[in-house]
């Protein structure tokens, strides 16, 4: 214990002006103190993770004890009768969050060739700062902003306009109403978008010159050196800038609840009023009545929790390998 | 548990060395980086390191007041003597040995947030030594003497640290490092980030320092060896980049007469 | 070669094309801001006037009536949460930055990665569970609690890379003076840190001030003039979903005005940050 102090005895033979280089005892305390709390601070953060899982796997116990694995694929939700499922709030979560990664991942990566190959700096610097900007704004205006302009647009424009020359196809079938799944699915894609971009912008400015060199003096233009060499060295990368994006979307909640329409109804039709796990639970959870309705509700958070965690795992996973395959290379 | 080690300076009064490595050896991870290094130091004398880059000679330096150690991987065995006590027994606190082992680095490194004045008094001020104010201007004053920079900096002691010249960080550095008082100052490459003039003022301020503190400088700059230093020793790496001393001595035997033909190699400048 | 010029101008073309594809969707995400942004302020800018940010919402019917309440709100809210994280997620950073090097600092790191990505709603879950329910009352300091977990991974993370960021030979420095590990960190490491934490800090405030849902069942909202943190409070994010899901044209109007004033205060916060972050750069 004593071995940082040094005793009271040996500071009184030393010299005095050796004695003061030896640690004080109120510095030896600041010290282990500061390690202490450091280790602290990093066990309340451990803790409050733990705690997080706890508590959504006791708060949702009952309804996992009523409803059992059956829970992810019955259909039925109905407070009245106390049935509780969890497809129709998986699937719209499942397809609003894929409408979303299919654009936002077609927009995102062009977006980010454009802006690492081909803009001069004059024209990536102020759009690479917009996009990062909506990255920043928040989801209650997107909101705000879906509900009251994009969903108006798509309801009186795009879906009749989709509805006249592909309504053959079940997807673009039913009754148009401006909110629903596609309206929810674009939304989400406008507010992931800056992800996908500014991620994979930075992966492709991290592929080696000489390798777009290599390309152009075989012949190749730019064009096929951006899309035939520099993309697919940064496709692991890209991929899990991808994974990460389609996160976010899964478990984004206000913005989505605001266009969704909230039907707990799984319909063919993208036009058709939807729900997702998040939006039910911020549209129920402080109306729910019975304490199993609330335990439904629970578990459904649970299921989003599970889901967002495996999802970010494996982007970390992906991002990680290939900037560990980048490393190894002299 | 008593330690008195570290403050027994009175236990080797019979001997005039101030330090002593004892078969050093260092690692980074696998690696080794340098082998059995054994040196007197004499006290109040200017000891020069030299060898080619690679050698080994900066991480030698850094196992003499233990700062080796604080790289991820690192390791080091061995024995240094700082008056006669192991400063690697498991009993001495590394913290309180560097506080009289004092350190300049390659590069200026003064305290980026701090000003001139907050730089010098850092040591003194943080270790405990003391908090009056006016003590710890007198302090500073003083050590801005010894490193023969007080005069360009008398007028602007508040002013940040980094608004000086390369050479003037230097020297402030050393202030900084005497401003603890210490019984041994460890140099490594002091100057090769310097112009000549600021070069040739802390030759000088080096000579008055030996007055009272054993110096050890790492230089790869045979002349700067040869101008400043007492003892020199030599360092080389074998095959596999591991260093080990190849001859020390006085440094006008060294320069006039060495002993072993790859010191006169290195010395003639037929290598390194 | 009249076929290899062939080939080269459409293998031109193709490439112009391209550029011009991947060019329209650049300006097609840019643009959609600006167009967001320009219906917010212009929709915003009529709803706001003196009596919008300084008086209590008025009943349904009543015209007139602000978002006083939700502003005040807002910033308590906020503020306790960055009280509740900013000793949490700085110090854990200080533990990676400092001691950071087996395999728990490893699992921290790891934890903290996750949970940046576990939904905002699923905290607010989290939050409800432990400081609502059992005691049977929303409350601000419940909704706090949800935005300091919201802000730990970024705080945690930025913490750790300015401490790392601070050069070696800074550090170095400090050791050679014999200074403990708490005088190298407190005296040294974290001055010269500081802007990039706060860059961190700003940037974390304004992650939560914008965010809504697990207000919902935490702050849960309210009519009135609330300061007590141990109470519902009416927080403006959540005043702006209230409204823009009413049917009151009223509302509608008011959901654009508190939208122009969060996204200004986003936009204030992301800005401070950039600036806390050039004044690092001229540091060293």
């Amino acid at each position: 214990m004593s071995i940082e102090l040094d005793s009271p005895r040996s500071v009184a033979t030393a010299s005095g002006r050796l004695s003061q280089r030896a640690l004080t005892t109120r510095q030896a305390i600041a010290d282990r103190l500061f390690r202490i709390s450091l280790v602290a601070a990093t066990l309340v953060f451990v803790a409050i993770i733990g705690g997080l899982f706890v508590e959504l796997v006791q708060g949702s116990w009952d309804s996992i004890v009523a409803f059992g694995p059956a829970f992810l694929w019955s259909s039925e939700w109905n407070p009245v009768t106390n049935h509780f499922g969890a497809l129709p709030f998986i699937f719209g979560t499942v397809v609003s969050s894929a409408i979303a990664i299919a654009v936002a991942g077609v927009v995102g990566i062009s977006a980010a060739v454009f802006l690492a190959e081909f803009a001069p700096r004059a024209v990536a610097r102020p759009i690479s700062f917009l996009i990062e900007l909506l990255a920043a704004v928040p989801s209650v205006v997107f909101g705000l902003w879906g509900l009251f302009v994009l969903a108006p647009i798509l309801g009186h424009v795009a879906d009749p306009f989709l509805q006249r020359y592909f309504g053959f196809l079940p997807i673009f079938s039913g009754t148009i109403y401006g909110i629903g799944l596609l309206t929810a699915g674009l939304l989400l894609a406008l507010m992931i978008v800056p992800t996908v971009a500014a991620i994979a912008r930075d992966l492709i400015l991290a592929v080696p010159n000489e390798l777009r060199e290599a390309s152009i003096s075989l012949g190749a233009t730019r064009w096929e050196t951006a899309t035939r060499v520099v993309l697919p060295s940064a496709r692991a990368g890209i991929l899990g800038a991808c994974v990460l994006a389609l996160g976010r979307a899964l478990g984004e909640t206000i913005a989505v609840t605001m266009v969704i329409g909230n039907r707990p109804a799984i319909s063919a039709s993208l036009f058709a009023p939807a729900y997702t796990l998040s939006s039910v639970i911020a549209n129920e959870f402080t109306e729910a009545t019975s304490s199993l309705y609330l335990s439904a509700l629970l578990e459904l958070g649970l299921i989003l929790f599970i889901i967002s965690v495996a999802v970010n795992g494996i982007a970390r996973l992906m991002m990680w390998s290939m900037l560990r395959a980048q490393g190894r290379r002299p | 548990m008593q330690t008195t080690i570290v403050t027994a300076k009175t236990v080797s009064t019979s001997t005039d060395i101030a330090l002593s490595a004892r078969s050093v050896s260092a690692w980074y991870g696998a690696k080794q980086a340098i082998r059995g290094v054994s040196l007197d130091f004499i006290k109040n004398s200017i000891t020069a390191i030299m060898g080619p880059s690679g050698c080994g000679k900066t991480t030698f330096l850094r196992c003499l007041n233990r700062i080796h150690e604080s790289a991820l991987t690192a390791r080091t065995s061995g024995e240094v003597l700082l008056d006669g006590v192991n400063i690697y027994d498991p009993e001495v606190n590394p913290v309180v040995t560097r506080r009289r082992i004092g350190m300049v680095f390659q590069r200026p490194n003064p305290f980026p947030t701090m000003s001139i004045l907050e730089n010098v008094i850092a040591g003194p001020r943080y270790t405990g030594m003391t908090k009056d104010p006016r003590e710890l201007r007198e302090i500073a004053e003083d050590a801005l003497r010894r490193a023969a920079v007080y005069d360009e900096v008398a007028d602007k002691l508040n002013s940040p640290a980094l608004a000086l010249s390369g050479g003037q960080q230097q020297r402030l550095c050393i202030a900084r490092a005497l401003a603890l008082q210490p019984d041994v100052l460890l140099m490594d490459e002091p100057t090769s980030a310097l112009d000549p003039l600021s070069t040739l003022k802390i030759e000088e301020l080096m000579e008055r320092l030996a007055a009272d503190v054993t110096v050890i400088i790492v230089t790869h700059n045979l002349q700067q060896a040869a101008r400043i230093s007492h003892y020199t020793g030599f360092m080389l790496g074998d095959e596999n980049r591991v260093g080990s001393v190849v001859e020390f001595g006085p440094t006008e035997r060294i320069f006039t007469h060495p002993k072993d033909s790859r010191t006169e190699d290195y010395i003639t400048g037929r290598f390194g | 070669m009249i076929a290899g010029d062939r080939l080269g101008s459409s293998r031109r073309v193709a490439g112009l094309a391209g550029v011009v594809l991947t060019g329209f969707c650049s300006a097609l995400a840019a643009g959609l801001l600006i167009l967001l942004l320009g219906y917010v302020v212009v929709q915003g800018w009529s709803a706001i006037n003196p009596s919008f940010i300084t008086q209590l919402p008025h009943p349904v019917g009543v015209s007139g009536g602000g978002v006083a309440n939700g502003i005040v709100g807002t910033v308590i809210v906020v503020g306790l949460a960055t009280l509740i994280s900013v000793p949490i997620g700085v110090l854990t950073g200080l533990y990676l930055a400092v001691y950071g090097r087996g395999i728990a600092a490893e699992l921290v790191r790891f934890l903290a990665e996750v949970l940046s990505g576990v939904p905002s709603i699923a905290i607010g879950l989290f939050a409800y569970t432990i400081l609502v329910k059992p005691f049977a009352h929303f409350s601000a300091l419940s909704a706090a609690f949800a935005f300091a977990v919201l802000m730990l991974p970024l705080m945690i993370r930025t913490s750790e890379e300015a401490v790392r960021g601070v050069p070696t030979s800074i550090r170095e420095g400090a050791l050679a003076l014999g200074l403990p590990d708490y005088g190298g960190v407190m005296h040294v490491v974290l001055p010269a840190a500081r802007p990039l934490i706060v860059t961190g800090l700003l940037l974390s405030i304004a992650r939560v001030t914008g965010e809504t849902a697990p207000l919902l069942f935490t702050a849960f909202g309210s009519q009135f003039w609330e300061v007590n943190p141990t109470n519902p409070m009416a927080v403006l994010a959540l005043q702006i979903f209230t409204y823009a899901i009413s049917p009151y044209d009223d509302w509608h109007r008011q959901a654009w005005g508190g939208a122009l004033l969060l996204i200004l205060a986003v936009l204030v916060l992301n800005i401070g940050a950039r600036i806390a972050l050039a004044g690092r750069t001229k540091k060293f």
